[in-house]
């Protein structure tokens, strides 16, 4: 019963040999994406990488411990430039987390196959970014350990949270959108753990099928089960979508609802949602285009994927050219001598270089990108990506800093000078997300499998319409 | 058909089989390509079988309408859940801001809709979200870690390049020998018998799972049995304090102990027989508003003569007057002012002293006991020596006379050139 039973797929036929590539091309593109995983000992250049990224990582709780144990007078910040890099940091941190959803969601629901190739690593991204990003309002509070009370709760202190203030909006925006992250990246991961569980048991790692087995929970590719596991995807793509759009106009409103000149604009949500997207394909672009290079995923992440890419960013950091050019304009067509004076200060002003570090990274980088030539060269994209990662760290420093710096009162005037402490913990979640990465790319399916060889020509293989 | 299977040999090895297998649990069919699947699929389901199931590496396209795979409801669960979310963050907002503790903010109202749109909206993801990701997996019935087909190895390659089909034995047109057939006919490459373990056992769970799982449930229990003695005991030391946040300071305060001094008070009062510097007060007219005489004392009814009696010392008197007095005395004097009003309106009945009743206590008072009881207090008035200087309130005295006039003033008390403008 149990012999294999020949019926149309003889050896020799038309139908055999076609069906024999189709599943050979399948079982290519699990054995391309397990061998990370399953290769007994890391890369060299994993390893080194790793070893920064935990020096990095160290340097970071060494300038936690501190800053908790003093309070954050450590940092530059003063009573005039209340918010510094630490704000500067958590806006940065969430807007290169927004490409993983876009390129989960959006380009899902507008069915950009070649999103498949990189929306696992890119919704990895997302969930390590926003994991950075809240560690700042968090620290930035304090006392970190009465966060909680930002949470409706009841208590004997007969406390609740105020709803008007956007501060609030944001507790529950970017944890909504952690939460999001998280879930949707797990659910599109379970197929594939279960592809690791089925590898590793018959290579007989009953440790590591057991781990995978458990998170992989049981599933067993039922059509039953995917019908509702594709509906279910399809939902939350959809959920995603509105929800990575208000994040950040949320973050943003933690400045457009101020009254401070250079903050209070209309114009930030959309400016705000554009410099997210821009900034998190640079990062993807920035993480995905070495390790494409040292785990030989080329014929996976296709340059043709790249290539688009590139003109996202393109698109995108015209549309933050537009809106800085948009906010001069404003400015002065406003007619409002405060607008006025906060823009020639960002661009004339004492951090003037800040201000063209910001415009020569966003917005004159990107144009050579029309190039493609410059398209298809990732180690100029690489290079490129990094100018813009720059950018727009520059851009949240300028609207944040300049703005304070420079506010009503000429006696409030100041000037902001970060301290190591600042550093450090920027250098720190620079070292956490890049740890949480390097582990994730050893130990995690990196590219979707099943979301792979679902969107393969084979996928359509056999069947009634080719039958002989 | 006992003989007839091979799905053993992951233990055959290391473990001979003395068991033989359980029951059959149902039979799998392989096929080459997802086409097949889709076909194979609809003839299964066209002979009338329901308990089966098509298993694959990503979901094939077409397979639902050929197994008549009804459309799942989970949309409609997410939605219930979505509306939920809505009406959970806003009732949130309106209970927490506007009902239960409205706060003034700026003075904009308690409860308006604009503010709290983003939460609101930000509450239906969030629960629209978790409907989905936790209604999925329940109507999908996982997680479950093990399932009788997991013990073939060919059912492992579905989730690398297998496309299988399954039939469980418990469908009621299930028939070992026409099942099979049906199956071949479908053009299964290779078909599979699977049956349940026959090893008594190999069913138990292992040993080791049941005592990690009683093992972690009793350390999760650690911190709510340490909750609970807290709540339930009583004890002399102080609470554990993680993050001490200035709570305890090298320092004392009034009225506490410390050992440094022999009276083992932490207050040091004045040394007995001086007096500070500037606060000797001897002139007992402007500090008490006693006059003294051989006799003894009694309530000046003068004013001290430090004070110039002139329009000055009124208009003060009546802005002391105002701020101190007339919350309760009213600002006419009769009694009537904010705080009596407002316990009228809360049920009571309190009225303050009338300062300017004809022949009243207040009325009748030396100018000397009036200064005392604004400096001492009377009965539930509380002494106002620490707030007002001596001289406002020889002020307020003087205030208070002219009051007790003005409010009982007769029209010879208008100057006559004045009295023609009297209606």
């Amino acid at each position: 019963m149990s012999a294999t039973t020949t019926a149309e797929g003889a050896p020799g036929t038309e139908h055999h040999e076609e069906s024999a590539k189709a599943r050979e091309a399948f079982r290519a593109v699990t054995r391309d994406v397990a061998w990370v995983a399953e290769a007994p000992k890391p890369h060299k250049a994993w390893l080194g990488a790793l070893g920064i990224a935990l020096i990095m990582l160290g340097i970071g709780v060494v300038s936690i411990y501190h800053l908790v144990t003093t309070g954050i007078g450590v940092w530059g910040n003063s009573n005039t430039v209340g918010w510094a890099w630490d704000i500067t940091n958590f806006v940065w941190w969430i807007g290169i987390g927004h490409a993983g959803t876009l390129i989960s969601a959006v380009l899902f629901l507008t069915r950009q196959t070649w999103r498949v190739s990189i929306n696992r690593a890119a919704e990895a991204m997302t969930i390590f970014a926003v994991m950075c990003a809240l560690l700042f309002p968090l620290l930035h509070t304090g006392r970190p350990w009465f966060a909680w009370w930002m949470l409706p709760h009841p208590n004997d202190m007969g406390m609740w949270p105020q709803f008007r203030s956007p501060l609030m909006w944001d507790v529950f925006a970017v944890s909504t959108y952690g939460l999001t992250s998280i879930l949707f990246w797990y659910m599109g991961l379970v197929p594939d753990l279960a592809t690791f569980r089925d590898r590793f048991a018959a290579k007989g790692d009953k440790v590591r099928a057991i781990i995978y087995g458990l998170f992989a929970l049981g599933w067993r590719g039922s059509a039953r089960n995917w019908h509702r596991y594709e509906r279910a995807y399809l939902i939350l793509a959809g959920l995603a979508t509105p929800l990575v759009f208000s994040v950040h106009s949320v973050v943003s409103f933690d400045f457009a609802t101020s009254q401070l000149p250079g903050w209070h604009t209309t114009i930030f949500p959309p400016y705000f949602v554009a410099g997210a997207i821009f900034s998190g394909f640079a990062m993807v672009l920035t993480l995905m285009l070495p390790l494409r290079h040292l785990f030989n995923l080329q014929h996976l992440i296709k340059e043709s994927h790249i290539e688009a890419m590139c003109k996202i960013l393109l698109a995108t950091g015209m549309m933050v050219g537009l809106a800085y050019g948009t906010e001069l304009f404003i400015a002065w067509y406003s007619g409002n001598l405060y607008e006025k004076f906060a823009f020639a200060n960002r661009a004339l002003g004492p951090f003037w270089w800040s201000y063209w570090a910001m415009v020569s990274c966003n917005v004159l980088i990107p144009q050579f990108f029309w190039s493609k030539k410059i398209r298809t060269s990732p180690v100029i994209i690489f290079v490129l990506c990094i100018f813009v990662n720059i950018g727009m760290w520059f851009e949240r420093f300028v609207i944040i800093a300049t703005s304070l710096a420079r506010s009503f009162l000429p006696s409030n005037w100041s000037y902001f000078t970060p301290t190591i402490w600042d550093v450090g913990l920027f250098i720190g979640t620079l070292g956490l997300f890049f740890t949480m990465f390097l582990l994730f790319f050893r130990y995690v399916p990196v590219i979707a499998i099943a979301e792979v060889k679902g969107a393969m020509p084979e996928a359509h293989a056999g069947g009634n319409k080719d039958k002989h | 058909m006992a003989n007839a299977h091979d799905d053993h040999h992951d233990h055959a090895h290391d473990e001979p089989a003395v068991y033989p297998d359980g029951e059959l649990y149902g039979v799998l069919a392989e096929f080459d390509t997802p086409g097949e699947l889709i076909d194979a699929a609809r003839k299964v389901r066209d002979a009338g079988y329901t308990e089966f199931d098509a298993y694959s590496p990503f979901p094939v396209h077409g397979i639902d309408e050929a197994m008549g795979i009804k459309r799942t409801i989970l949309p409609l669960i997410v939605f219930g859940g979505g509306l939920t979310g809505l009406i959970g963050g806003v009732f949130l907002q309106w209970w927490m801001n506007a009902y239960n503790w409205p706060w003034n903010i700026a003075g904009k109202p308690a409860w308006s809709i604009p503010a709290n749109v983003p939460i609101a909206f930000e509450a239906t993801i969030l629960f629209s979200v978790l409907t989905t990701f936790f209604g999925m997996w329940i109507l999908n019935k996982l997680p479950q870690v093990w399932h009788p087909f997991f013990r073939s190895d060919r059912f492992a390659k579905v989730t690398d390049d297998a496309f299988v089909l399954g039939i469980e034995a418990k469908d009621r047109r299930f028939d070992h020998a026409a099942t099979t057939k049906l199956l071949k006919d479908a053009g299964a490459i290779a078909i599979e018998d699977v049956h349940l373990e026959g090893d008594p056992r190999r069913k138990q769970m292992p040993k080791w799972i049941t005592a990690f799982i009683v093992a972690s449930t009793a350390f999760a229990l650690i911190p709510f049995a340490i909750a609970a003695k807290a709540r339930n005991s009583h004890s002399s030391e102080p609470h554990i304090h993680i993050f001490p946040d200035m709570d305890f300071q090298p320092k004392y305060k009034s009225d506490t102990a410390m050992d440094l001094f022999p009276d083992g008070r932490s207050n040091r009062g004045a040394i007995g027989g001086t007096v500070a510097r500037g606060s000797l007060n001897a002139d007992d007219v402007f500090y008490r508003g006693i006059e003294r005489s051989e006799s003894g004392g009694a309530w000046t009814t003068g004013f001290p003569k430090q004070l110039e009696i002139n329009d000055a010392l009124v208009k003060r008197g009546q802005n002391r007057y105002n701020i101190y007095c007339s919350a309760c005395h009213g600002f006419d004097g009769r009694g009537s002012g904010a705080v009596p009003l407002r316990v009228a309106a809360g049920g009571g009945a309190w009225q303050a002293r009338n300062l300017v009743e004809p022949g009243g206590a207040s009325v009748m008072m030396p100018n000397g006991q009036l200064f005392n009881t604004i400096s001492n207090g009377f009965n539930t008035m509380m002494g106002y020596a620490n707030q007002i200087p001596h001289a406002d309130r020889w002020a307020i005295v003087l205030y208070v006379r002219a009051l007790q006039r003005s409010q009982n003033a007769a029209l010879e008390d208008v100057p006559a050139d004045h009295r023609g403008s009297l209606r």
